[in-house]
């Protein structure tokens, strides 16, 4: 490689690979030792006890964090439920009053009505008497009707009225 | 072996476009001043100088405790480690800033790696498996700094860090399950007259795999470099036309920075699937 254009400045050079001069490895490996022992100290003193430690860190703030947000879920699932229940014990107690007022409602109404059957069912009988005895006033009404009646058919028609006789027609006529 | 492992290769960090796009015209304008600069640039295309070891501070002899450009960038590395995994941390915030959480990324990312190829008892080595990929990440990335230097383009660096992955797994390998490590070798599930010829080839490829490890490694990370430069040497020599080779160094640049990544990431999770063999050697 390149050994031509070479030859004049760098004829002492072994086949133009710099890196085959073994008279400069003891220099090169002296120094490479120097800066991997260096490397090694920094890290395993400092750099990587410290990244660690921040990376231990970290993962325990994660997990605490999560921990965290779960215990925080776990209290709003609770009050999500205690809202529930809240709810549903107060339905059933909507539910209880309106039963008992319903039922006590239905007893004042079964109440007045019956009173007022038996008012109706007085009134009625009351009524039915009344119109009894009108319609027995009536009749006798009648036949006193039918009777003076006859007789002053009877008188004008010149005849002498049978108060008897008249009083035996009319009631065989009422009776007819 | 691997074949398991090379999974989910293609996640590279999103949000980093504007940075890519400075960065590749950064690159882009300093070719093209540095050319201008050349003499006779047609003749001046050395893809291979960049990985020269030079004094940093002048000077001609190197020692081995000379400061050069491959320390300095060492250096610099560390301090971008530093940066990222200190720095970048200082607050241990739950809710992380930008840095802190990609140097929480990278945790994670070499973390799960090492869990999941490796096993949990591997985690012990977490440490040393998070030390290479972090020094491979980012040594890649600051190499794509144009003019800066890449030491994991030097073979004697990636053989160093192979090294040290095959000499701790084999160590590991035996000091956990004495010579029961050796089963590693003896196919158990083969039929029998096959197991020694297979013993010898498993025996080879486990010392084959240091030279593997280290040199796909600098393979990888020195030809982009290289390339990079022969395309940016191109574009000095034709004058017009070197669009079309600056084009080319936008390209590889995109390339490169995937490469980077990839690389760090298949050296670690080599060096997973090595370590769960040395704790689990069974077949």
């Amino acid at each position: 490689m390149a050994t031509d254009t070479y030859g004049a400045e760098h004829g002492a050079e072994a086949a133009g690979m710099p890196q085959l001069e073994f008279s400069t490895f003891p220099n090169q490996i002296f120094w490479l030792v120097i800066a991997l022992i260096a490397i090694y100290l920094i890290l395993s003193r400092v750099g990587l006890p410290r990244i660690a430690a921040v990376l231990a860190e970290r993962s325990g703030a994660i997990t605490n964090d999560l921990a965290a947000a779960e215990d925080l879920k776990q209290q709003a699932l609770d009050a999500e439920n205690a809202y529930n229940q809240a709810l549903a014990d107060a339905r059933a107690e909507a539910q209880n009053i309106a039963n008992a007022t319903r039922a006590e409602i239905q007893k004042d109404l079964d109440k007045a009505i019956a009173k007022a059957d038996a008012e109706i069912a007085a009134r009625t009988a009351e009524s039915e008497a009344a119109i009894a005895e009108i319609r027995a006033g009536a009749k006798e009404s009648i036949k006193e009707v039918a009777k003076d009646t006859a007789k002053e058919l009877v008188a004008a028609l010149g005849g002498k009225a049978d108060a008897r006789s008249v009083t035996a027609a009319v009631t065989a006529r009422m009776k007819g | 072996m691997a074949s398991n492992t090379e999974q989910s290769a293609g996640q590279t960090p999103k949000g980093t476009k504007g940075i890519g796009f400075a960065l590749i015209a950064a690159a882009i304008l300093l070719f093209v001043v540095g050319l201008v600069g050349t003499k006779d640039p047609a003749l001046s295309i050395h893809p291979m100088d960049q990985f020269e070891i030079k004094p940093a501070f002048g000077g001609k002899d190197l020692s081995i405790f000379t400061v050069t450009n491959s320390a300095i960038w060492n250096f610099l590395a560390v301090l971008a480690v530093f940066a990222l995994m200190v720095v970048g941390t200082r607050g241990r915030a739950i809710i992380p800033s930008r840095i802190q959480s990609i140097a929480e990324m990278a945790y994670g990312f070499v973390y799960k790696m090492v869990e999941d190829v490796a096993g949990k008892d591997a985690l012990g080595f977490f440490p040393y498996v998070f030390t290479l990929f972090l020094f491979i990440v980012v040594t890649n990335f600051l190499g794509l700094i144009p003019t800066s230097f890449t030491p994991t383009a030097q073979i004697a660096v990636t053989a160093v860090l192979a090294m040290g992955v095959f000499l701790t797994v084999t160590l590991v390998g035996f000091a956990k399950n004495g010579a029961g490590f050796l089963g590693l070798f003896w196919v158990s599930s083969a039929p029998l007259p096959l197991r020694p010829v297979l013993a010898v080839i498993e025996i080879i490829s486990y010392f084959v795999r240091p030279v593997s490890h280290s040199i796909r490694l600098a393979g990888n990370v020195m030809a982009g470099h290289a390339v990079l430069k022969v395309f940016a040497g191109f574009a000095g020599a034709l004058g017009a036309f070197s669009v079309l080779p600056i084009m080319g160094v936008v390209a590889i640049y995109a390339l490169e920075v995937l490469v980077s990544f990839i690389q760090a990431y298949v050296f670690t999770i080599l060096t997973c699937v090595y370590l769960k063999d040395a704790l689990h050697p069974s077949h």
